[in-house]
């Protein structure tokens, strides 16, 4: 379904374009199935951004390639779709234009957009909030409109540049629940960046550590935790606390 | 409807503010009071002075009734109006798409720029012996100079309202498969509107100058025209109405523009507030 084949990526300095500066990723190998939860995790610096920037088509690579159902990925496409950290709403839209953005340039007539927004708006528990601008409600509910519009494209990969990195604890694991309870009812691929440890390990089936200096894949941990996962405490279940140390130890060695 | 929980705390407590009327609650009735005052000094001094220097208020306004009733004053009203349009708009034009063409490409901002900052540079006022030179004393030279006098801060503030636009906002249009001009016109333009308006506002008042120069300088028609007739007749009464008709167009135009300004940018007002 997604395929990393060796891709490395050099940031050049910003005033001299001839010197190289920094590897932000080196020999990058990467499967994912379809409907896989996976979470790239990692310091600041690993080049987690930048990986799933690349497969967002958003940045070229330097070396190697990426590949969605077997077709090399040269630029965004219709069959990814992403969540922004900092949500990247658009302030002059409503709730409503907001969700509506990625139809409105696909061209999809006004009327049938508008229902399908509001589909999505109340999928993610905003139904009433359509004529709201984006400064008007809270982070947590903006990002639940950057949610709604990702998802109202219908990709087939999901993809979240730590899309909960900017709102407050309570309303993260509320996210976090909500995540899971929507992508169980999608066939959604999700690759999900964070440098959360508990997130990564509640939220996926997989979770990628990365290294940075230069960015690479440290190691894979299978979460072979129980679905679905909102039901009962899993963080405190044993294996979530193993998992937690072996992920801790595979970030520091 | 019901009371909110609020209210009725509110009223719990027993809280009262003190309704008492004061002078102080109703600046406009100082206002008033303050012009009153002014145009009966104005008047009584008036009157004692030479009428070629000074005039009062109760002649302006008996000039202003024969200036109206003669249909004068409206029709060089008119015509400076349309001068005033015709470059407003020109510039409007010119100054937005030449604005986001510098903002969007360091190709285009290159090759304009030292153009745009020269003439920028430059008293526009020191151009209009040659303006008069190459478009004559009509119409056209009128549209020229205001052009002139308007083009710079609507080009300028839109070059830096596109510049200000930010790359995650344009990344949001790449990621979501926006074409260049989707970018443009669903991304671009409407996060520099704010900016864009801002240099309309600045402008409106530039454009008044540049019409009262220009028919100053060339005094055919328009409003100028008529400074300049009556001050070289000694009708001092008749060239404060044209003054007064200024200034109350000034004041018309600026509000017109910042209602247009607080609706067309409403988002980023309501936005500056609650940060």
């Amino acid at each position: 379904m997604l395929e990393v084949r060796h891709l490395s990526k050099v940031f050049f300095e910003q005033n001299d374009s001839r010197k190289p500066g920094l590897v932000a990723l080196y020999d990058i190998c990467l499967t994912v199935r379809k409907k896989e939860f996976v979470c790239l995790l990692g310091p600041s610096g690993c080049g987690k951004t930048t990986l799933i920037r690349i497969v967002a088509g958003l940045l070229p690579a330097d070396r190697g390639e990426v590949l969605v159902n077997g077709n090399p990925v040269t630029s965004p496409g219709r069959d990814r779709c992403m969540v922004f950290q900092q949500f990247g709403l658009l302030p002059w839209r409503t709730v409503l234009g907001n969700v509506e953005f990625g139809l409105e340039i696909e061209g999809v007539p006004r009327e049938e957009r508008r229902d399908i927004s509001r589909k999505y708006l109340e999928l993610v528990g905003l139904n009433g909030f359509e004529d709201y601008y984006p400064h008007q409600i809270s982070g947590g509910m903006q990002q639940r409109v950057g949610i709604a519009r990702a998802l109202s494209k219908k990709p087939d990969i999901l993809l979240m540049d730590e899309p909960f990195g900017a709102v407050d604890a309570q309303t993260r694991e509320q996210l976090q629940e909500e995540l899971l309870k929507i992508w169980a009812k999608t066939d959604t691929t999700v690759i999900f960046v964070t440098h959360s440890i508990d997130e990564s390990i509640y939220l996926s089936d997989r979770v990628v550590v990365m290294h940075s200096r230069p960015g690479r894949i440290k190691e894979e941990v299978l979460v072979d935790l129980p679905r679905p996962r909102w039901e009962g405490d899993v963080k405190a279940d044993p294996r979530f606390a193993r998992l937690r140390t072996d992920i801790r130890e595979s970030l520091r060695g | 409807m019901a009371v909110s929980l609020d209210e009725q705390l509110i009223q719990e407590l027993a809280l009262r503010r003190e309704q008492r009327w004061s002078l102080y609650d109703h600046p406009n009735l100082i206002r008033a009071g303050s012009v009153m005052i002014f145009l009966i000094l104005w008047e009584f001094y008036g009157r004692r002075v030479d009428p070629l220097l000074l005039t009062y208020p109760t002649a302006v306004a008996w000039a202003a009734v024969q200036l109206i009733w003669s249909g004068e004053l409206i029709r060089q009203l008119l015509v400076s109006l349309g001068s005033l349009a015709a470059g407003f708009g020109a510039s409007l034009l010119l100054g937005v798409g030449l604005g986001v063409a510098m903002g969007r490409s360091r190709l285009a901002e290159a090759i304009l720029d030292p153009h745009v900052n020269a003439l920028y540079a430059t008293p526009q006022v020191a151009l209009i012996p040659l303006l008069m030179m190459w478009f004559g004393l009509g119409f056209g030279v009128k549209v020229v100079v205001i052009f002139l006098f308007v083009f710079f801060p609507i080009l300028i503030n839109t070059v830096s309202g596109v510049k200000n636009v930010s790359a995650s906002m344009v990344e949001v249009g790449r990621a979501y498969l926006a074409s260049e001009r989707q970018i443009l016109f669903k991304v671009v333009f409407p996060a520099a509107v704010p900016f864009i308006m801002a240099g309309v506002r600045l402008a409106v008042g530039r454009g008044l100058v540049g019409m009262i120069v220009a028919e100053l300088f060339t005094a055919i028609t328009g409003l100028g025209a008529m400074l300049t007739l009556y001050g070289n007749l000694f009708e001092t009464a008749r060239m404060f109405v044209v003054i007064i008709v200024l200034g109350l167009l000034g004041i018309g135009l600026i509000q017109a523009t910042q209602m247009l300004e607080r609706r067309m940018a409403r988002w980023k007002e309501t936005e500056r507030a609650v940060n």
